[in-house]
């Protein structure tokens, strides 16, 4: 009989820690899927943020470190520059990455660093019970904006991809999302490009995902997906922000 | 051949001869030249220099080298230092080997860019959150601080352990000869456990972060294990005049030299080695601040009638000398703050003071005075 799908090799076959309707174990799959396709399990490291992604090592079959809070960009600089031929990533949340770690993303983008970036963008904090994120929506509820974010206490949602376009070191910045299935074939292109555009050597590349947490957004996973289809994409919209093989 | 060099560049240089190939750095007084001489350096040899966009990115690139399995270093002065304490607390969890230099500055806050040694208790109690250690070397001269940064990378490689350099603007912005003795390393330790990518093998992972109940623990507990194998290995101190000596001086770097000063004076103005009305001097210097030499200075204590630590502090490690002995002997102290280094005619008039006491009451306390700092009795 023909196997027309499977885990991934590189997918530890474990039980998840992540909640129903989460949208990291896609992205996850996404990349084991990658990395088995392209045979490049040893040629792989990979920096897990903190967050609810903090496990993504209990998942992922390849060599992998923590980072502390928002510094997986610069952690990865310091293993990219020891191992300038193996693909580097790091998989950094909305908090890790646009907030507390918004100097080490930004600095690492303008050197240029080789490295990869998988920005999974789910506009709260999960892991700490559903915090404002930086990507908050407006008028969005959550536990630190019981009344919705708020223009002239909280500022405006960050746009990460439009913020390090800017910037002469980036080559390859997309935003996607894991709303439907034909989303998801787009994010597997967006990371296999940004994964290409490191080992061809062009510098910097980041694939904002946006996903889903329906606990902590107090919807069922159905509704969370049209909530990303509907609300999240007018403030974030899908497409390429910046391409080398165009610009 | 020796070389004049300030501490700064000695240490930068050492750390090059030990095959330390990944430097990150960030601009601030009085660390700088070991920073720019990484500049020029590193790209000769083949190695990586970064200068990050702060010191919580350079200690972050630290990690990731290390976590590489590469030799890494990074430097900074005391502010910059705080900032990186997350990081080193990482660094400790995720038992990365690597090596950080602190050539201390006057605090707290901004403070200025003169010769401190106020960041001991920072440096030997754990600086950053959780139960761990740096290993902390203290230099008191140019060739010493080029031979303990050399010695730093095998340690750190030894324990899988970060260890600090802990200088002070003195030592690293003077010129003194230094000779470079100990061959180039390259042959580097092998790491299985480092990040190198998981061909052949199975994977290895790097982190601190032990969520399941019990684990936390058992990880502390192999830790604490750890500690107490440097301690029962690791520590170095040097003794001066101590034979026969009445009362001893413990001091570390800079304020070591000075009362190293104080010693040999004493024995120059009295050929029997006695001071002042009959008192000899002798001196402990520690030179791994942790682990600290508390054997030599409880074994002191038991034949001395006192002991002055003297520090460019308010009081910092004498509370580790006063741990040391448990009240075997009166304990004072004298210090500097804010950037004032002690001379060798405050410490002796010190000494002169303690004597007194000593003579007219063993309870008799010495008083504070406005550029001193308080001192006790037993």
């Amino acid at each position: 009989m023909e196997t027309l799908y499977a885990r991934p090799e590189t997918l530890f076959d474990v039980p998840t820690h992540y909640c129903p309707g989460c949208g990291h174990g896609i992205v996850h799959r996404l990349i084991a899927e990658i990395i088995d396709e392209w045979g490049i399990r040893g040629k792989t490291i990979g920096l897990a943020p903190v967050g609810c992604a903090v496990l993504a090592y209990n998942y992922l079959d390849i060599d992998m470190s923590e980072a502390a809070h928002g510094r997986p960009p610069a952690v990865a600089t310091g293993i990219k520059r020891v191992h300038p031929d193996k693909l580097v990533f790091t998989y950094q949340g909305d908090g890790d990455l646009a907030a507390i770690g918004t100097a080490e993303i930004i600095h690492t983008a303008n050197r240029g660093e080789n490295i990869t970036t998988i920005f999974v963008n789910n506009a709260v904090y999960g892991m700490t019970n559903g915090q404002m994120a930086p990507t908050t929506l407006l008028n969005q509820k959550t536990l630190t904006t019981p009344e919705g974010r708020n223009v002239r206490n909280d500022g405006y949602p960050l746009r990460v991809c439009e913020l390090l376009a800017v910037l002469d070191g980036t080559s390859y910045l997309a935003r996607v999302s894991v709303s439907s299935p034909k989303n998801i074939m787009e994010t597997k292109k967006a990371i296999e490009k940004g994964f290409r555009t490191q080992i061809e050597n062009r510098g910097f590349s980041l694939v904002e995902i946006l996903s889903p947490c329906p606990v902590y957004w107090r919807m069922d996973p159905i509704e969370a997906m049209k909530f990303i289809e509907e609300s999240m994409t007018s403030t974030f919209p899908l497409g390429i922000i910046k391409d080398w093989d165009h610009d | 051949m020796k070389q004049l060099l300030t501490g700064n560049e000695a240490a930068a240089e050492a750390a090059i001869l030990a095959g330390c190939r990944y430097y990150y750095g960030y601009p601030i007084t009085p660390q700088n030249e070991l920073m720019t001489h990484m500049a020029i350096r590193m790209p000769q040899v083949g190695g990586t220099f970064i200068q990050a966009e702060s010191e919580i990115a350079a200690i972050n690139m630290v990690y990731g080298s290390a976590a590489a399995g590469a030799r890494t270093m990074t430097s900074s002065s005391s502010p910059g230092i705080s900032l990186k304490q997350e990081g080193i607390s990482y660094l400790a969890g995720s038992e990365l080997p690597c090596v950080i230099v602190n050539v201390q500055r006057g605090g707290p806050g901004l403070g200025d860019i003169s010769p401190s040694q106020a960041d001991y208790f920072q440096a030997v109690k754990g600086g950053g959150h959780g139960d761990y250690h740096t290993i902390v070397l203290a230099p008191g001269s140019v060739q010493e601080i080029a031979d303990l940064v050399y010695d730093a990378f095998d340690i750190a490689d030894k324990y899988r352990n970060p260890v600090m350099i802990l200088g002070d603007a003195q030592i690293g912005q003077m010129t003194e000869p230094v000779e470079f003795l100990k061959p180039t390393i390259t042959n580097l330790p092998a790491k299985k456990w480092a990040l190198t990518g998981a061909e052949g093998r199975k994977r290895n992972i790097i982190k601190s972060f032990y969520p399941v109940k019990g684990e936390l623990e058992a990880f502390n507990a192999k830790l604490q294990k750890k500690y107490r194998e440097i301690e029962r290995l690791e520590v170095r101190y040097e003794g001066f005049n101590l034979e026969g000596a009445d009362i001893v001086l413990v001091a570390y770097g800079t304020s070591a030299r000075i009362c190293k000063e104080v010693v040999k004076n004493s024995i120059k103005s009295d050929p029997e080695g006695k001071f002042g009305a009959g008192m000899r001097v002798g001196l402990i210097r520690p030179i791994t601040l942790w682990p600290f030499p508390k054997g030599i200075i409880r074994k002191t204590s038991e034949k001395v009638s006192a002991i002055l630590t003297v520090e460019m502090s308010a009081g910092q490690m004498v509370e580790d000398v006063r741990l040391a002995v448990e009240g075997r002997c009166p304990v004072y102290f004298y210090g500097r703050t804010g950037g004032g280094v002690p001379t060798s005619k405050e410490i002796t008039e010190k000494l002169s003071l303690i004597l007194k006491a000593k003579e007219e009451s063993e309870t008799f306390l010495v008083n504070t005075t406005s550029w001193s700092c308080s001192s006790s009795g037993i």
